[in-house]
């Protein structure tokens, strides 16, 4: 068995025990990295030697009996829109690939003080825009599954890195779905907490309304150790809720019994995969067995959701993107004729195509004469599909369904065509509308590739999410099928 | 509504954007494609339903009016692409 095959908690033993070093387990991370990162395309930066140093001082720590953090000497990767203090971060963006920050966010801080180790920063599309990782301005990441196809979007370093074997867990970002797709794609666990859970402090804005951190793991039991390291209040973030943060871990009992599932029609009809659809309906069985009890219930305004989503998110970004302007970082266009010139010529050559497209129909729907047609009607959809949620939260403890229509497609397939692209996103655009969270944990396979099943909570219920997203993978054990690159 | 060549230009030079005539073309026919996908949105009455910004009620984070340092210049500039004398440097503003 690899060390990378075992939960957080056994390597934590392992530790305690001395049956394993924390400088064996960073090894092992940078030579798995070294074997296979030509091929998947996961980092984008690498902190080999501050990693080595701090696994030594851990080590040390280790020896001399000293306290130890919830996430001792776990190696860990961070997608590249997380700030980290002089460690590279360039939002798989040209416009920053010289940017060093002065600064840790709130969440790389409170995996230092669980003493996680980051052992580098992970490829994503540009500024978080797109669900495939063909938009980083670096290089595509491939799927572990298969290097002909995409990882998925935009958190595709996180969760191949983590389908490859190459780091133990990592942090993502879910705008429209870049964590759960993703997750869903490369046949890991992927959670999105509710809006406001996880501070964003340090995280690069793409739209604020809807951006979330959240981890990418092997198994739910990694997912709530790692969420309990970094959820929390943050006065640094005005966003951030102040809710009291339970203990997660206990949640996992394995019991599902009684639990009311709601499956929405909505996200099992037109244009779902006919082998995805297969995979949720065999999945409800097992919630079945489990003493768990389903209903068809309905979204009523799902098949809105992606203009809605494309209207709020575009228009945020293109608000959140204006500070890249040349002048205190980032790219700077040579020989400006005057600050107009510096500024238009600097982001041009900075941003990629897909970024710029997302500012253009950002500002057209924020300009004059088309806010109220485009934006105000946009915010007012996102009323009803919340109230969608609501509604049938009223009766429900969850919400189950696919997390993407298809298993992950072939790279270059849909990249001319954005509004295909857009349309993957259909079962997670409604949940991120609506800030309630969500976890996609492998169900199976459809002709050698991962599907994702979603399990939707009420807000702050992150530990009913987690309960039974745990009970499904316990009794069915898809989350440790392995790609045979690793 | 459709979105003309000159619309792009407009857009473009509020978004400070200057793109090749390629990208214009490029553009043009895509925000076309998307913005008529987003017409679909006109099939819903919304008379009266609250636009929701956000879903977290939000209020004003208060903090204590303490002087407290500032960050060293030094770091400030770290990632300027341009300065001189403790300063962010851009072309002259007024000739």
């Amino acid at each position: 068995m690899s060390v990378f095959d075992l939960r957080l908690s056994e390597i934590h033993n392992r530790l305690q025990n001395k049956q394993l070093s924390v400088a064996e387990l960073v090894e092992h991370s940078i030579k798995q990295i070294s074997d296979s990162d030509d091929k998947i395309g996961a980092f984008l930066t690498l902190n080999e030697a501050g990693a080595r140093k701090e696994a030594l001082a851990l080590d040390a720590q280790l020896a001399a009996g000293g306290n130890r953090g919830l996430l001792f000497g776990i190696p860990a990767g961070i997608k590249d829109n997380i700030v980290t203090e002089g460690l590279r971060t360039t939002c798989g963006s040209k416009f920053l690939e010289n940017y060093d920050p002065i600064y840790d966010a709130t969440v790389v801080s409170k995996l230092r003080d669980a003493q996680s180790i980051t052992i580098g920063k992970l490829n994503m599309d540009e500024f978080a825009m797109g669900g495939s990782n063909e938009n980083s301005a670096y290089r595509a990441v491939r799927n572990p599954w298969d290097l002909e196809r995409v990882p998925g979007g935009s958190s595709g370093g996180s969760a191949a890195a983590v389908a490859a074997g190459q780091v133990y867990f990592t942090l993502g970002s879910d705008t429209g779905g870049s964590i759960r797709q993703p997750a869903a794609y490369c046949g890991v666990v992927g959670l999105k907490p509710t809006y406001g859970l996880v501070s964003r402090f340090g995280l690069v804005a793409f739209a604020s309304s809807l951006d979330q951190i959240g981890p990418i793991t092997k198994n739910v039991e990694d997912s709530a150790y790692v969420l309990q390291a970094i959820a929390g209040h943050d006065d640094r973030d005005t966003t951030s809720a102040n809710v009291e943060i339970p203990d997660y871990l206990s949640a996992l009992t394995g019991d599902v019994k009684g639990l009311r599932i709601g499956v929405p029609k909505e996200y099992l009809g037109e244009g779902i995969d006919p082998q995805v659809k297969e995979r949720v309906l065999e999945a409800l069985k097992v919630f079945e067995s489990l003493g768990a009890v389903w209903e068809e219930v309905s979204l009523p305004h799902t098949e809105y959701a992606i203009a809605t989503y494309y209207l709020l998110a575009s228009s945020e970004a293109s608000s959140n993107l204006a500070r890249f302007d040349g002048v205190r970082y980032g790219v700077r266009a040579d020989n400006p004729s005057n600050l107009l010139d510096l500024y238009r010529r600097s982001r041009s050559e900075g941003f990629g195509a897909e970024v710029k497209r997302r500012i253009m129909l950002g500002t057209y729907a924020l300009s004059s004469g088309y806010y109220d047609a485009y934006y105000k009607k946009a915010q007012q959809v996102r009323t009803l599909i919340k109230q969608d949620f609501d509604q049938v939260f009223e009766k429900y403890d969850l919400i189950i369904g696919p997390t993407a229509p298809t298993t992950a497609f072939k790279l270059g397939e849909q990249v001319g065509d954005p509004l295909t692209m857009y349309l993957n996103d259909i079962c997670t655009i409604p949940v991120s509308l609506a800030g309630v969270p969500a976890i996609s944990v492998p169900c199976g396979t459809a002709e050698g590739l991962p599907v994702g099943l979603q399990i939707i909570g009420k807000p702050f219920d992150e530990q009913t999410v987690l309960r039974a997203a745990h009970a499904f993978e316990s009794q069915t054990g898809f989350h440790n099928l392995r790609p045979a690159l690793s | 509504m459709s979105i003309t060549r000159n619309d792009v230009e407009h857009v473009a030079n509020l978004a400070r954007l200057e793109l090749s005539e390629q990208e214009k073309e490029q553009f043009e026919g895509q925000l076309n494609a998307i913005l008529k996908y987003a017409e679909k949105l006109n099939q819903l009455d919304t008379d009266g339903i609250e636009p929701t910004s956000h879903v977290l009620p939000l209020a004003n984070v208060m903090r204590d009016d303490k002087v407290k340092p500032s960050l060293p210049i030094e770091k400030v500039l770290l990632n300027a692409p341009e300065d001189e004398d403790g300063h962010f440097k851009v072309p002259a503003v007024l000739e």
